[in-house]
């Protein structure tokens, strides 16, 4: 027997999980989407994501070192995670100083000014995403069409997603049949093939990764399943009184970021409320946001800023759906 | 139907290393120290003096009021010194050291192993033999057991409920003692119900125990009133609350008792206890004791009298393996680490537990990434990770608020939090701080 023995409170025992086992489920459920990017759009995928994982790493370790003169804990792969995420809301022609900006803001304004893992308000890789977006528009919304392997690193031919598509015929007026016509047919749609970040194309690679983290108890279908079950209904309702001016339903859960965004954004734990009754409140939350954007804003996309905006809310719904406490309801007797 | 609790809960690993291993009678040791409290309350008073010569099951510490216990002798011999001893919880306590000779038990004990079922004492004199005997919660909460078995003035009990679930990993005591004395349980059993005047009875079981819930089941079906049902495996399942609730569907209210809910809770050793007392004559003087671990050579299941060194449990089951890095009274998930292995087994030892040194020591401490998994295991509805913020912060107004009182120290919470948080130490402190400030109140 060694000399020293140890002396803690109960428990003794503990579940094997840890957070870098939990990171290291998100990003294997991210695999499927990376190969189908890598698929589409050639090489230039596996560098921007190189650039972008390891600069938030970089980011979020000299920051924890320097700046804060705490344990840097890069080891529990959250900046590993946010880096994935960050590139694949990214258009895979990006220039590349551009990912480490977007890095920058992600790690440093998203997250370390917070006080790193656990403290920050807003999804830190959206939050670098939103940044690139508002500054530099134009890069970030020429997306690369996709041509397979054979893409070439530069040069490479853009065109707009079919939501940018669709925002802008709408505005010139332009028949809606006219313009379906013009974008990638549904069946394309689900497997990838058409513009858009790295990693939002390719809705049925990403649903893969949502069973594997559910089968594997990493999220509860909830959050997905609600952000777009609210999206078809209301773009189905919007379709439903004036098809000639509304995509439907369908169209709305296969483009854009949504897939990406319910699946992997949404379900942060730090961002998204801790109850199931208040993950349904914010889950339709960011559904509903989301079609307004889409339908009634500005910007063709709108899942970002619907997420962004229901993080915000995120401790107003934790102080208002507490988990309902045993022998509450009744009368001490 | 298989019923449980239905919120909350974690399953560790069950471990029943020793659930095969018969009771052995462990050999008498050579001195036996028996704390005066060993029981919730008032420490009994000490009746005999240094030199005095005592026989097995003697009166030693005179109860104290109503919620306190009576100590007996565990063995015949001389008193060698009364003094404050270390005991399992890590304090010193007044307690009878006492040199053993021979094994001379008083004359009023019926040792025969005669099953003795006809109940022929009254309502009145089953309570006062219980707490003649010292007889306590014998789960582990040592909780005096005739308070238990009379109903408070306005109350009315429907069901006695016998607590065989045994949720902790690792201990066996409860499932060999079923086994092994099914029909004492059920009489005790059966004295309580008496005692308590209720007419109908339940049996829980986790149904990792089918040989115990097959043995209830039989044993049972000529009996009017008495119903087995077997539990899902899930910890805290034998948690007071939580079993009232699998069993009966009522929820015993935030600060109320079981008997809120027209329910008692007895643990099946209790229950045996009570069977001696009453019908046997036989006070509170050994108990089962499982002594196991992963690295320990043949884990066991030991009857033990009173007072005797945990030393001595582990040295039969084999001895302490070299790589032992923790020692537990009781089990993995609620029990306490010892300091020492020369305490003494006392009412409420159901195990020991021997933790290898590479699983003994806690992980390093991570940032909480709200993962909500402590509150999605939490089997009483609160929120672990708020309150340990709220405790470390020091809003203890707002953690009384947050019903940190109602926390049963499970220790899911802590069992399940990928980051390692020591969310139960800082939900004891609150509740701590909760408590004094709620007296000061007063």
């Amino acid at each position: 027997m060694s000399n020293l023995i140890t002396i803690s409170p109960s428990p003794h025992i503990h579940a094997r999980e840890s957070t870098g086992q939990l990171m290291r489920g998100v990003l294997i459920a991210l695999i499927p989407a990376f190969a189908v990017s890598l698929w589409m759009f050639g090489w230039s995928v596996l560098i921007v994501t190189l650039v972008s994982v390891l600069s938030c790493m970089a980011f979020e370790y000299l920051i924890a070192r320097f700046l804060l003169k705490t344990m840097p804990s890069i080891t529990d792969g959250s900046a590993i995670v946010t880096g994935v995420l960050l590139a694949f809301c990214l258009p895979a022609n990006i220039p590349l100083w551009m990912v480490v900006v977007g890095s920058l803001v992600s790690i440093g304004i998203g997250k370390m000014t917070f006080g790193g893992l656990g403290n920050n308000p807003f999804n830190p890789a959206l939050v670098g995403r939103v940044f690139l977006f508002l500054s530099f528009p134009v890069q970030m919304t020429s997306y690369p069409v996709p041509m397979g392997f054979d893409t070439p690193l530069t040069d490479a031919v853009t065109g707009a997603t079919p939501l940018g598509l669709l925002k802008e015929g709408i505005r010139n007026s332009e028949p809606l049949q006219d313009l379906m016509n013009n974008i990638p047919q549904n069946m394309e749609m689900f497997y990838g093939k058409m513009g858009g970040s790295m990693g939002e194309v390719a809705a049925l690679a990403l649903i893969l990764g949502f069973f594997y983290m559910i089968l594997k108890k990493i999220i509860t279908w909830h959050i997905p399943t609600i952000i777009l079950g609210t999206v078809a209904i209301f773009t189905g309702i919007l379709w439903f009184i004036d098809p000639t001016q509304n995509a439907n339903p369908l169209f709305h859960l296969l483009t854009g970021g949504l897939m990406l965004g319910a699946i992997y954004m949404a379900t942060d734990y730090v961002t998204s409320p801790m109850t199931i009754r208040g993950m349904v409140i914010y889950a339709i939350g960011i559904g509903i946001l989301t079609v307004i954007i889409r339908r009634f804003g500005a910007y063709p996309e709108g899942v970002q800023f619907a997420i962004l905006i229901m993080n915000a809310f995120v401790p107003l719904i934790n102080t208002y759906t507490k988990p309902k406490r045993f022998g509450e309801d009744l009368k001490n007797g | 139907m298989i019923r449980s609790f239905p919120k909350g809960g974690v399953h560790p690993p069950e471990n029943k290393l020793s659930a095969s291993r018969p009771i052995a009678p462990l050999p008498l040791p050579e001195t036996v120290t028996i704390p005066l409290s060993q029981h919730i309350g008032a420490p009994a008073e000490v009746l005999v003096n240094r030199g005095d010569t005592v026989k097995v099951g003697q009166v030693i510490g005179q109860h104290k009021g109503f919620v306190s216990s009576n100590i007996h002798s565990s063995v015949s011999g001389k008193v060698v010194k009364i003094d404050h001893v270390l005991d399992s919880t890590g304090y010193k306590r007044l307690s009878v050291v006492i040199e053993v000779q021979d094994d001379e038990w008083i004359q009023e004990i019926d040792r025969s192993a005669q099953l003795k079922q006809e109940i022929t004492l009254s309502r009145e004199d089953i309570i006062k033999k219980t707490l003649e005997s010292g007889i306590v919660g014998m789960g582990g909460a040592t909780f005096p057991s005739h308070v238990k078995m009379t109903v408070p003035k306005g109350k009315k009990a429907d069901w006695v409920i016998l607590n065989g679930v045994e949720c902790e990993p690792y201990l066996t005591s409860d499932h060999r003692l079923m086994i092994e004395k099914g029909k004492e349980v059920l009489v005790g059993m059966k004295l309580i119900m008496k005692a308590l005047g209720v007419e109908k009875g339940m049996i829980g079981i986790e149904k990792n125990k089918p040989d115990a819930i097959a043995h209830f089941q039989e044993l049972c079906s000529s009996e009017n009133g008495i119903e087995v049902f077997p539990l899902k495996v899930k910890y805290p399942q034998g948690g007071e609350k939580q079993l009232i609730k699998a069993l009966t569907g009522r929820e015993v209210p935030s600060g109320g008792l079981p008997i809120d809910v027209g329910v008692v809770v007895h643990n099946v050793g209790t229950a045996h206890a009570v069977y001696e007392a009453v019908q046997k004559n036989k006070p509170l003087l050994e108990r089962v004791v499982t002594v196991t671990g992963d690295h320990l050579e043949t884990p066991s299941n030991f009857l033990v009298r009173i007072g005797t060194p945990v030393s001595k449990l582990i040295e039969a089951a084999g001895g302490l393996p070299g790589d032992t890095g923790k020692m537990i009274n009781g089990g993995p998930m609620m029990g306490k680490a010892l300091n020492s292995i020369d305490v003494p087994v006392t009412k409420g030892t159901s195990g020991i537990l021997i933790i290898p040194d590479q699983q003994s020591k806690r992980k390093p401490v991570a940032p909480c990434i709200r993962c909500a998994k402590c509150l999605n295991v939490c089997p009483m509805g609160l929120e672990p990770y708020l309150l340990m913020t709220l405790a470390d912060k020091e809003l203890f107004d707002r953690t009384e608020q947050d019903r940190i009182l109602d926390c049963i120290e499970c220790g899911s919470c802590s069992y399940i939090c990928p980051a390692n948080r020591p969310l139960l130490d800082y939900i004891r402190l609150g509740k701590f701080r909760v408590s004094q400030i709620i007296r000061s109140r007063n």
